[in-house]
């Protein structure tokens, strides 16, 4: 084990960035223009950072494993953009932002870069608001702000429920405006199968062309991994279907570090499964907790009448009900962060008082919401004496306004209409907060490989805050890591282009050739979606919302038992040299079956419970996280021996200068 | 359930396609129509046939990569919606379901209902943006209001997911209304003004060099619009692209 050296600078917190920035080398206009940059995913990390570079005037080669650049999973993403702008003049600033997502993140973060993350959020809005980003505004033509959970101030700027739509397509538009120029080129349906180490530098990677299958050599003189997260490996999550962690897993064996991956974040408000058909889950904005209150039946036998049908939500009075997010957290009440918010559901439907047929559902109610907007219609309009009816009429209008395209993809889904009975929801998984160790610089611990957004582990410690990974995406792909890769690439100015016809490269595009191979020559009877659901289901029951130390210890050995029988029974039709989807997921799966010991393994060591990580063992007499500052202050950042599960932990202690830590409350 | 379909089969680019009978059973109506299509992709690839090739990504409406043709509509029977959030409870047992790839000249099939949609990014890559690079100290957000219906209809139009269903369902395989979403966002914009009338003429000019068809104001586009883009975004752009087109220098 050694001890990993993130490079923050010195400095109190406040001028780190500012010196940081005033004090790395540049490049020259004219010496840019011989510096080859690959960035891998077109997501807002990616799109933003290729976009920039290109400006710049580096040459720059853009991957996507989608049809195209524009459908990168950010765009799903609904709520909003956190920025401390303090429009509203409700006392926000860089320091509360700072503050609210350090807490938020249960103080396993690093503390620099949260700060930075805070510092540059403003930027972000007036860059996208001078791209066409048509943002939400008020009746003054000014932005509107709305507030998220975790905070007591509306910081979060919105476009109706499409907010990462919007600013993916801003930086999709500013992508392809350097496409256009020449600048960028484009290699859409490619996913990259390994990384190239030349040197002990990233210089190039290997890509599958998906819809050839040939296998093509991409050399650069740096590497931009900005994939997103991994969260399929629960088979079951929000993420599209394609998200998976094969690039940044291809690295870790390549030598970068592998950080905090136990630390997933489970998204309290989500559709409930519906059978074993279910192919993903859809997540219904947290910005409906501003307006939804959230409850379970306070007696379990209205809960079992309502499991078996013969209750609905709305035949329980409202003294019967359990409101229990406002009981349980009178300050923040439903606005607690997310992993609070999941667990708290977890426990009542544990307990029995889930209000659908298998018991995992709470409800997520509008009645009281819709009956206060419309009262505050009536008054805005005049209308006297108000009917109820006439009240809801009003009232549904406002809400349909905020929120319509949620509740319409609602009943899409459950068939039933939440205007009228309270929508159910359920925890699901959403977003990872570990992923690759990345220095301040965002340089992994593979020289001239940088990981940028949910790719990387920096700025969310064990829980991410609402609306904050759209902010930490275009963070670092707009204003971070364009300023820190000239540092690294200074070096490069004469190194000319990065020839793809030597020993690595080679090495690297045989062994990608050789497992393509292995997977046809298995000759299996089961499909691969088969062990696929088999390791999510593995995942969710022992590395999930709760984990003991037992139930992970069991899970690593399920985990191998799945992985041994993937590679002996696992059958991938077609042939590798055409557009073939099964081989794709083939891939993928075979990497999350390595991954997911790792969590475990993580999980495991990390004996304490933070944020997103819940670990039963460790938990206060009121069923909180309960922190262990003094022996787990640290990142865990796992390297790669050559086999899965016998990965060696290095540690990043966390300092923290600017804040104290304490115990998270929310009550 | 159980249901038949008949689904456009066709192995490659220049392959020769077929509409091809698969009859599925247990299908439940909680499934969305893509789950069905994974659960007939389960069995073929266990019975040792070809799975279907289709595209999908996020399965939830926004990321605009499914694109199946069924029973004769662009993203089926249901309006406003995208193929992954069609749901199989809009169907009824003993149906016989047509699927089919997009079909239009500007969209070769890559293979089976797999189509190369890779000319929008080039209309876009033509015109569809604002020239202004990433700074660190542009004017402040709020500096300049805009009037919030200007606003919210650059939001109708900028809702566009690029999916390609406006082209399908259009008899002349025109890309008017995809262009003109993005024409229209960036018109009612004061950021996109000042290159409004290059932006117009340029992604025009490109939307013709792909093949696409011209427009006869028949509006099925708006009707099977998944994101109901209205027509009068077309108005808009023929009336931004005649005024560039009569003061071009």
């Amino acid at each position: 084990m050694s001890i990993l050296d993130a490079k923050v600078p010195a400095g109190p917190i406040e001028r780190k960035w500012s010196e940081h920035k005033d004090h790395i080398r540049l490049v020259n206009p004219a010496n840019k223009r011989s510096i080859d940059i690959i960035v891998v995913g077109t997501g807002l990390a990616g799109a933003s950072a290729a976009a920039s570079l290109a400006e710049m005037g580096y040459n720059v080669k853009s991957f996507c494993y989608q049809d195209s650049s524009r459908r990168a999973h950010s765009i799903a993403a609904q709520g909003g953009i956190n920025a401390a702008k303090n429009y509203p003049n409700d006392g926000d600033s860089v320091y509360r932002l700072f503050y609210d997502t350090l807490k938020g993140g249960d103080y396993r973060s690093r503390e620099a870069n949260t700060w930075r993350l805070a510092e540059v959020s403003a930027s972000i809005i007036d860059q996208c608001v001078a791209q066409g980003v048509p943002f939400a505004r008020d009746y003054g033509g000014l932005l509107d702000n709305r507030s998220f959970g975790g905070a007591q101030v509306s910081r979060t700027f919105y476009a109706r429920g499409q907010t990462g739509q919007q600013l993916l397509l801003g930086a999709y538009s500013a992508l392809m405006r350097q496409v256009g120029k020449g600048k960028v080129k484009m290699y859409d349906r490619h996913e990259m199968l390994d990384l190239v180490v030349v040197e002990g530098k990233a210089r190039g990677i290997i890509a599958r062309n998906l819809v050839t299958g040939e296998l093509e050599r991409h050399g650069a003189h740096a590497v931009l991994l900005c994939t997103g997260g991994y969260g399929n490996v629960f088979f079951l999550s929000t993420n599209a279907m394609g998200s998976n962690v094969t690039a940044a897993w291809k690295a870790h064996k390549r030598g970068a570090y592998m950080a905090n991956p136990c630390y997933t974040q489970i998204h309290p408000t989500c559709i409930p499964v519906s059978g074993d058909h279910q192919s993903k889950l859809t997540l219904m904005s947290e910005s409906l907790r501003n307006d939804g209150r959230i409850w379970v039946p306070k007696k379990l036998e209205d809960a079992k009448a309502i499991q078996e049908g013969k209750k609905k939500g709305s035949d329980i009075a409202e003294d019967d009900r359990d409101y229990y997010l406002e009981r349980r957290y009178p300050s923040f009440g439903n606005l607690v962060p997310r992993d609070v918010a999941s667990r708290a559901a977890k426990e009542r439907c544990d307990a029995g008082f889930g209000v659908n047929r298998t018991g995992e559902a709470v409800y997520l109610d509008f009645a009281s919401a819709i009956e206060r907007y419309g009262k505050m219609e009536a008054n805005v309009h005049h209308v006297e004496n108000p009917s109820p009816e006439k009240i809801r009429e009003l009232g549904m209008k406002v809400v349909s306004e905020k929120y319509g395209n949620l509740f319409d993809m609602y009943e899409n889904i459950v068939g039933e209409n939440p205007y009228v009975h309270a929508m159910k929801i359920y925890p699901a998984v959403h977003y990872t907060m570990g992923g690759l160790w990345v220095d301040y610089n965002l340089q992994s611990t593979v020289p001239g490989m940088y990981v940028l957004g949910e790719a990387n582990f920096s700025d969310h410690g064990a829980n991410r805050l609402g609306a904050s990974a759209l902010m930490q995406g275009l963070a670092d792909g707009y204003f971070i890591l364009p300023y820190t890769i000239a540092d690294y690439v200074a070096s490069d100015i004469r190194t000319g282009p990065i020839k793809t016809d030597t020993a690595e490269f080679v090495e690297a595009e045989k062994s990608v050739r050789e497992r393509i191979d292995k997977f046809f020559n298995t000759k299996g009877s089961e499909p691969v979606d088969h062990f696929h659901k088999r390791l999510g289901k593995v995942m969710w029951e022992k590395c999930g919302m709760a984990r003991n130390a037992k139930g992970l210890q069991e899970g690593i050995e399920e985990i191998r038992k799945i992985r041994d029988d993937f590679w002996a029974n696992v059958r991938v039709p077609g042939k590798p040299n055409e557009l073939n989807q099964e081989l794709e997921k083939a891939g993928r799966v075979a990497d999350f079956l390595e991954l997911g010991e790792l969590m475990c393994k993580d999980a495991l060591n990390r004996n304490e419970s933070c944020g997103g990580h819940f670990r039963e063992e460790y938990q206060t007499e009121e069923g909180e996280a309960l922190r262990d500052d003094e022996n787990f202050a640290y990142v865990a950042a796992w390297e790669w021996t050559g086999e899965p599960g016998k990965d060696v932990m290095h540690k990043e202690e966390l300092k923290f200068e600017a804040l104290k830590l304490s115990q998270r409350s929310y009550k | 359930m159980k249901l038949t379909l008949k689904i456009w089969r066709q192995a490659g680019p220049d392959a020769k396609g077929a509409m091809v009978d698969y009859p599925v059973s247990d299908v439940s109506e909680d499934m969305s129509f893509l789950e069905m299509l994974d659960v007939l992709n389960d069995k073929l690839v266990r019975e040792g046939q070809q799975p279907i090739a289709f595209d999908h990504d996020c399965r939830e409406g926004i990321c605009g990569a499914c694109s199946l043709f069924i029973d004769g509509r662009p993203h089926g029977p249901s309006r406003h919606i995208t193929t992954c959030q069609l749901h199989m409870r809009k169907f009824k047992d003993g149906d016989v379901i047509h699927v089919e790839p997009w079909r239009a000249g500007a969209f070769p099939v890559i293979k089976d209902l797999v189509v190369d949609r890779g000319a929008f990014d080039r209309i876009q890559a033509a015109g569809g943006f604002v020239s202004v690079n990433t700074m660190g100290n542009l004017v402040d957000a709020n500096a300049q209001p805009i009037p919030k219906l200007d606003s919210d209809k650059a939001f109708d139009a900028a809702a566009c997911i690029g999916c390609g269903a406006c082209v399908a369902a259009c008899p002349n395989s025109s890309a008017m209304l995809f262009v003109a979403a993005k024409v229209s966002q960036y018109a009612l914009l004061p950021q996109g003004r000042p290159e409004a009338k290059t932006r117009a003429l340029n992604m025009v000019e490109q939307m013709d060099t792909e093949g696409f068809g011209n427009c006869t104001n028949i509006g099925a586009c708006e009707i099977e619009c998944p994101k109901d883009i209205s027509l009068e975004n077309i108005a808009r752009l023929n009336r931004e692209y005649l005024g560039a087109e009569l003061s071009k220098e």
